[in-house]
């Protein structure tokens, strides 16, 4: 197993190169080999969305996908999307309207739905629905996830009006 | 001072105590990525663990070759049952009084047993190995039904056969075949076949209960890190029952439990799939006192459905008498409980089918009967408490779905019928006919209030018309009205009645009050999302009036928090949540006698307001507790020990009985077999309320189990005993797209005996979810004819269910 590939990514800003075997799963990598251990395994087979990362702009399940086709890529994980002093307004948002419970699912919940609103920045609750369908809870019922959504949608559209 | 320009409502909501839709605590950690699972722990020199498991659901295992793997590059174990033996660990107690294997000796009962544990310096060369070990199976027939294992001559369990000619005892008393486990009766058979006998009318129904799996996002798994210097194991895991876990691995292996620490991190999710003790658990703590190195086992997805605890699987053959006016006269089950090829039912000792016998429900009924037989099959073991306490579920999708054949029987409306024969108000305390003490409970008060805000009245007519506009072809779909009234037990429980393995069900709090008037406590349960961190602390701060922002909860660590039994069965707001206000009581006490000496007058001169006590009749003199902790520690107070800390044991005297109203209106496509879920009212009476927040996010939760379970999900198995179900691919989730919005209400009915009147919520939705939304589709089709029919209604079975009633044309 010495069949080793020369791999670069950028995550979360941050350059990094390594050589790692091609099967590695880039879950795999954030985890363990960069310590990101925002986002989880759940499944291992792309339908619970708990390895929900962002690669070059699209949300990408990161459990089923090898790290050499993300070689050269731009990935963005949980651990990118705010930071304790400056919390992305999701991460506010979730937890003022209680959509989360055990955690497990929420990073790449909060992943897939800062993708969500950059792809629709005023979406329908049908609409919030659809667009977070691959991403899996079985705490919350969905109902304050899509609710806490809704409402990250309203703030940062009230603060785009402020700005303009 | 400010204390003095507040008002007593400031000082009330500053504390964030009781009744608070107080923000969680947990949120910052789990929203940023910081969260601390299982498998986000990482050790110096750390291997992973992997296993081989059977394809086959019942073998004997003739060879097992390790030589190709441990050939391979980084392997640097391949363990076996003749391994395990010489350490007396090849078997493991179950928590049901039975030994499972924890690797294949000699033969496999189902598929995915552990046959071999590979130990490599990572996963993926783990993962290589686990293909390299070479195992020589014979097949043996393989029975998936329990009734035909009852009639078998295959004996799936030789080892329990014993010398003799007759068949030596369980651990629930005599077994009547090599393939049955225990009867348990309840009740009386006599008095209560005489009552059907006579009775005007009896309704008869087999009502399945499928088998599912909890299936919490996060799999199972544990890090296990033998220090050989101090002899000291450590042990992180997935474990709803951490100290029942350190106290088990103590008794199995010998090391004493001193030089023990099993420490349950942040757990995603449970549902009751994390109170068993694993094959994985045990083979990372041998690994790791094997190799003198830390040793990860996590299981993936498939090995979550196919082999850790299943919940259900319960054949409930039913039959209940009443008058012709729908008095209830009687009732009477028999169930036959699938529990697959070890008996690994979660339930307390006592209790072989758990709760079952809550199966009279929310009614007065006064005569009953139930017994339920365990069989042994070649599926997974398990039977555990799918977020229910100890088979409540199974109880209460039996009764509810009892009523509704009955209300067929008699031609009644079921709202009606429930009705009459609910428990009324004034006879709580209430004995029921099988044997529990219900403690409180106003069920009709929480019905009306149910079918007034559905509108139940013009629902029905609505229903009429679409009747009549389908069969005049204007329409081809149906309306449903699923109802359904629970009541759950929880809170297991008082000592005396409950156990696991000789372990007690009490639960503890300790608190230690900071000098400077902030808290910590720790308590002997587990949070799996239900916000522990959050709620405890709203407790504590209603009881000792220091702000829940200044109280810090801990759980899961056994080193330092005291002994308790857990978190399932819906017990920790029951007990630990009791021993907390018990704890905060004695802390209480104490800073009453600290606040009279400070105030130089007698401890029976000052009384406790919100969060200070004060000279009674002369309120502009008081102590604050704040205060009163920094004198606690501070200043000399004859006759009283320096500090402010408190533990509480606490034994409930009786369990808690929470009990509901849901509604479900369904639109059923009668030509698709689609449903959709049009509204959905749950009403929940779980007593004192602590966090309204979390009580809503709890019953959303459970609904969507509850939709999951009645809806389409299933573990389901071909003749061979293979798996169908072993992906999220087939084993249904709802995702946000298939789940409806949900409406929530309550009544408030607080546990007379419960220290704060609170009575447990986290499982009501999953207990009365399942029967409101299987109630829907059968209602749907009651005026074509339809009395029962098995979940899950999946798409598939609705279809079939219109085509056999003829409604294809």
């Amino acid at each position: 197993m010495s069949n080793k590939m020369h791999i670069k990514l950028n995550v979360n800003g941050e350059d990094h190169e390594f050589l790692a075997e091609p099967r590695e799963l880039l879950i795999h990598t954030l985890r363990e080999r960069l310590n990101l251990t925002g986002p989880h395994v759940g499944c291992e087979t792309s339908h619970c969305g708990a390895c929900t990362v962002t690669i070059d702009g699209k949300s990408v399940k990161s459990c089923t996908m090898f790290v050499a086709q993300a070689n050269g890529a731009e990935v963005t994980t949980i651990e990118g999307i705010g930071s304790p002093d400056a919390l992305h307004v999701l991460q506010e948002s979730f937890r003022e309207h209680h959509g989360l419970q055990c955690g497990f699912c929420t990073p790449g919940m909060i992943t897939r739905a800062s993708k969500l609103l950059e792809e629709n920045p005023n979406p329908t609750e049908e609409e919030v629905r659809f667009g977070m369908a691959g991403n899996l809870c079985r705490c919350t019922g969905y109902q304050n996830i899509v609710k806490s959504i809704l409402a990250a949608a309203a703030e940062l559209n009230a603060v785009k009006e402020a700005a303009q | 001072m400010k204390d003095e320009v507040q008002t007593r409502e400031d000082r009330v909501a500053g504390l964030k105590g009781l009744g608070c839709s107080r923000k969680r605590v947990e949120d910052a950690r789990f929203t940023q990525g910081k969260g601390n699972y299982v498998d986000d722990i990482k050790l110096p020199g750390m291997l992973h663990g992997d296993f081989v498991r059977s394809p086959y659901a019942h073998a004997r295992v003739v060879s097992i070759n390790a030589e190709a793997a441990l050939a391979l590059d980084g392997v640097v174990a391949v363990i076996t049952a003749k391994d395990l033996e010489p350490l007396g660990l090849h078997w493991m107690p179950t928590l049901a009084g039975d030994k499972q294997m924890v690797l294949a000796d000699g033969k496999v009962l189902f598929q995915g047993q552990e046959v071999a544990f590979v130990v490599a310096k990572d996963r993926y060369v783990a993962a290589d190995a686990v293909e390299l070990v070479e195992v020589e199976y014979e097949e043996l027939p393989v029975l998936t039904d329990p009734f035909e294992a009852l009639k078998s001559d295959v004996v799936l369990r030789e080892d329990l056969l014993g010398d003799g000619d007759t068949l030596p005892d369980g651990a629930h008393g005599p077994r009547n075949h090599p393939n049955h486990i225990f009867t348990w009766e309840v009740g009386d058979k006599d008095a209560t076949e005489q009552v059907l006998s006579e009775a005007d009318v009896v309704a008869e129904e087999m009502v399945y209960y499928h088998r599912t799996h909890p299936c919490p996002l996060e799999t199972c798994g544990s890090v296990a890190s033998m220090d050989k210097v101090n002899g000291k194991l450590t042990l992180y895991g997935t474990f709803q029952a951490p100290h029942a876990i350190r106290t088990v691995v103590s008794l199995i292996s010998g090391i004493e439990e001193h030089n023990i620490r099993v420490i349950s991190p942040d757990i995603g999710g449970g549902f009751g799939n994390k109170v068993g003790a694993y094959a994985g658990y045990v083979c990372s703590v041998v690994a790791s006192i094997v190799t003198g190195v830390p040793v990860k086992w996590v299981e993936d997805r498939m090995e979550n459905l196919m082999t850790t605890a299943f919940a259900r699987d319960y054949w409930m053959k039913g039959k209940i008498s009443a008058t012709k006016d729908g008095k209830i006269t009687g009732l009477w089950c028999h169930t036959t409980a699938d529990h697959g090829g070890f008996d690994a039912c979660a339930d307390p000792t006592k209790f072989p089918a758990g709760f079952m016998n809550i199966c009279t429900g929310s009614y007065d009924i006064p005569t009953a009967f139930l017994s339920v037989d365990g069989v042994y099959t070649n599926k997974a073991p398990g039977g555990v408490a799918y977020r229910c306490s100890f088979r409540v579920t199974e109880a209460a999708y039996f009764i509810e779905r009892m009523i509704e054949v009955l209300a067929i029987e008699l031609n009644m409306d079921a709202a009606e019928l429930r009705r009459i024969n609910f428990i009324r108000k004034d006879q709580f305390p209430y004995q029921s006919a099988l044997g529990w003490e219900y403690d409180s409970g106003d069920y009709h008060t929480a019905w009306d209030k149910a079918l007034e805000s559905v509108g139940y009245e013009a629902l029905r007519a609505e229903q009429a018309q679409r009747v009549e506009d389908f069969k005049a072809g204007k329409t081809r779909k149906l309306l449903g009205i699923g109802l359904t009234h629970f009541t759950e037990i929880v809170g297991a429980g008082p000592v005396k009645n409950c156990d696991i393995l000789g372990l007690g069900m009490f639960d503890s709090c300790e608190i230690r009050i900071h000098p400077t008037g902030s808290a910590i406590a720790r308590l002997g349960t587990i949070s799996q999302g239900q916000g522990h961190a959050t709620t405890f602390a709203q407790i504590l701060a209603s009881e000792i009036g220091l702000p829940a922002d200044s109280i810090t909860i801990e759980e899961g660590d056994t080193d330092t928090a005291p002994y308790g039994l857990g978190t399932y069965g819906s017990r920790s707001t029951p007990v630990a949540g009791a021993a907390t206000a018990m704890a905060g009581r004695k802390i209480r006490a104490k800073a009453q006698m600290i606040a009279a000496y400070l105030l130089e007058v007698h401890d029976n001169d000052v009384e406790f307001d919100v969060d200070r006590f004060v000279v009674k009749g002369a309120p502009e003199r008081f102590k604050t507790m704040k205060e009163i902790a920094f004198a606690a520690y501070n200043q000399a107070i004859p006759g009283i020990e320096p500090g402010l800390e408190a533990v509480s044991y606490y034994d409930p005297p009786n369990m808690t009985y929470p009990f509901g109203a849901y509604i479900c209106v369904m639109e059923i496509d009668v030509d698709t077999g689609e449903h959709e879920i049009r509204q959905f009212y749950a009403l929940d009476d779980c007593g004192t309320r602590i966090n309204p927040m979390i009580i809503e996010g709890q019953v959303h939760g459970g609904l969507t189990e509850a939709l999951a379970i009645a809806m389409g999900q299933e573990i389901a198995y071909d003749e061979l005993g293979n798996v169908k179900t072993g992906t999220l691919m087939d084993f249904f989730l709802p995702t946000a797209w298939e789940t409806p919005n949900y409406t929530t209400d309550h009544t408030e009915t607080p546990s007379p005996h419960h220290p704060i009147g609170a009575k447990g919520v986290g499982e009501s939705p999953n207990v009365g979810g399942v029967p409101a939304f299987s109630n829907a589709v059968h209602d749907a089709f009651r005026a074509f004819g339809l009395r029962q029919s098995h979940m899950p209604h999946d798409h598939w079975r609705i279809w079939k269910t219109a085509n056999d009633l003829g409604l294809h044309g």
